[in-house]
């Protein structure tokens, strides 16, 4: 099987746009968490959520200008224009310019979302009501559709490779990396751009997972600290906004060219619950396979994890992750540390995965894990070192990211120090 | 310019994203304004909706450039 690796990232954030400046204000433990100002939540329970900070595009704010032109911005869902926005950083930080017919056909996109364009399809279905069937767009549905991210971003590139997208609700992500690495190994790809984007911080959005009972309600007066995973006082996840995208490449593909090599992408599992819509089993059984089968394929003994990046939403969950954590590492359990970076960004859904692996990367690059904010009083203690409110500097060769979603569909990627 | 032209260019504008100079009589959307046939559907219903009119698809598929469009609205309303 053909080796792996991750030669360019690109992320947009609740934190910021821009891998770097998120990552510095993660470890920085910053939360990303405010009012709602998307729409007019009046009608909605909960009133914060994690925005993207718009702006004029310095000092790390996003502005929609770099990354799509007003007249085709029109015309899509905002996940699009997030997953645009860390497709073109990704690229770009890759160096990848396919210049033949054979090259182009040999780089692929595979970007993924969890529920794609539910604000245009709500703002149309209003629409409808109000002034009839025939005044729908032409653009709703390719506005709307979750594989236009992969569509868009093959057009302004030309990537004429596999063109995919993953929807797996809040393991899409993970599940994109991990199919689009397959690709490359199976040698149907030297190149795959793959990650996932949400925007789902809409009316629809927020009223359909408050019905859920998902979502976190009592911190109005302060929503920095809504979002506390592993602690006894959380009450549900914040909804977080944004995109992930990384670059993957076959490794002596990225050697040849002489491109930065961030990271492997050692092994990945997937598994299902078989248990309940929304809710893990009790046991964790469905995150722990998914854990197991990836060691599996990455060869690797569970001491031999340094690092993990939690599924961690701030929900009654957290601590069946973490049993089922614990039960796989055993006595390692001791030396490992596991955060959430939830605690900081809130929940991207199907971007989560995604801009969560890219947080692995770095902290092996920089070989410090990042914190779980919030965590003042754990509801369960811990084995593992959780890096409660401050990064944990300390050596990270490799890393677990562990991503659930709704259906019981887990994900787990390990990604490496790359060594020859 | 009419009022009709005037309100027009300003949708072509707007939807196509292109500079208003560029939008003269015989101006094609399609070869010269950059507009797909999506874009095209979609200015004919912005047309529809800022003058209150009806454009049956056979009509719309006459209006090919900003005067086309000048012309059938100014008829139609």
């Amino acid at each position: 099987m053909r080796r792996v690796v991750i030669t360019g990232l690109g992320m947009v954030t609740p934190l910021a746009s821009g891998v770097e400046a998120t990552w510095e204000r993660l470890i920085a433990g910053q939360s990303g968490a405010g009012p709602i100002t998307r729409f007019d939540p009046s009608g909605v329970v909960t009133q914060y959520a994690c925005e993207i900070p718009y702006g004029d595009g310095s000092d790390g704010s996003f502005n929609p200008d770099d990354w799509m032109e007003p007249k085709d911005r029109r015309k899509v869902d905002d996940f699009i224009l997030y997953g645009m926005a860390a497709a073109q950083q990704a690229v770009a930080d890759s160096g990848w310019k396919p210049a033949t017919e054979d090259e182009k056909c040999r780089t692929g996109v595979m970007i993924g979302s969890g529920i794609g364009g539910l604000t245009s399809i709500a703002e149309t279905a209003v629409l409808i009501k109000e002034k009839g069937a025939k005044r729908v767009s032409p653009f709703f549905i390719p506005g709307a559709l979750i594989n236009l991210v992969s569509g868009q971003v093959s057009i302004r590139f030309g990537f004429k490779g596999p063109n995919h997208a993953v929807v797996t609700a809040c393991s899409t992500g993970a599940h994109a990396i991990g199919d689009a690495a397959r690709l490359i190994a199976f040698d149907d790809a030297d190149v795959m751009v793959a990650g996932g984007a949400e925007s789902p911080i809409s009316e629809i959005g927020i009223a359909g997972f408050n019905a859920c009972k998902a979502l976190s309600t009592k911190r109005a007066d302060d929503p920095t600290k809504a979002s506390r995973p592993y602690d006894a006082d959380r009450d549900g996840f914040v909804m977080g906004e944004g995109a992930g995208v990384v670059v993957l490449e076959e490794y002596e593909h990225a050697k040849a060219r002489g491109a930065k090599i961030y990271a492997e992408v050692l092994g990945y599992g997937l598994s299902g619950d078989a248990y309940h819509i929304t809710a893990p089993s009790e046991d964790g059984d469905g995150g722990y396979r998914s854990m197991q089968m990836a060691l599996k394929r990455a060869g690797l003994e569970p001491s031999q994890i340094d690092y993990i990046n939690a599924h961690g939403t701030s929900t009654m969950a957290d601590t069946i992750e973490l049993g089922a954590v614990e039960r796989l590492l055993g006595e390692a359990a001791e030396t490992a540390t596991m955060s959430s970076t939830k605690s900081s960004i809130g929940h991207l859904l199907g971007a989560a995965g995604a801009v969560e692996a890219i947080f692995c990367v770095l902290a092996i690059r920089d070989q410090v894990a990042p914190p779980t904010i919030n965590l003042d009083n754990p509801a369960v203690a811990p084995k593992l070192d959780l890096a409660p409110n401050k990064a944990v500097k300390r050596r990270i060769d490799v890393a677990l990211s562990n991503s659930f979603g709704f259906g019981g569909t887990n994900a787990s990627l390990i990604l490496g120090r790359v060594t020859d | 310019m009419s009022d009709i032209a005037d309100r027009v260019k300003k949708i072509v504008v707007e939807h196509l994203g292109v500079e208003e100079d560029k939008v003269t009589e015989s101006a094609s959307f399609i070869d010269d304004l950059g507009a797909d046939s999506l874009d095209t559907v979609e200015l004919v219903m912005a047309f529809e909706e800022e003058f209150g009119i009806e454009i049956p698809d056979d009509a719309a598929e006459t209006i090919q450039t900003f005067g086309d469009a000048v012309k059938f609205i100014s008829a139609a309303v």
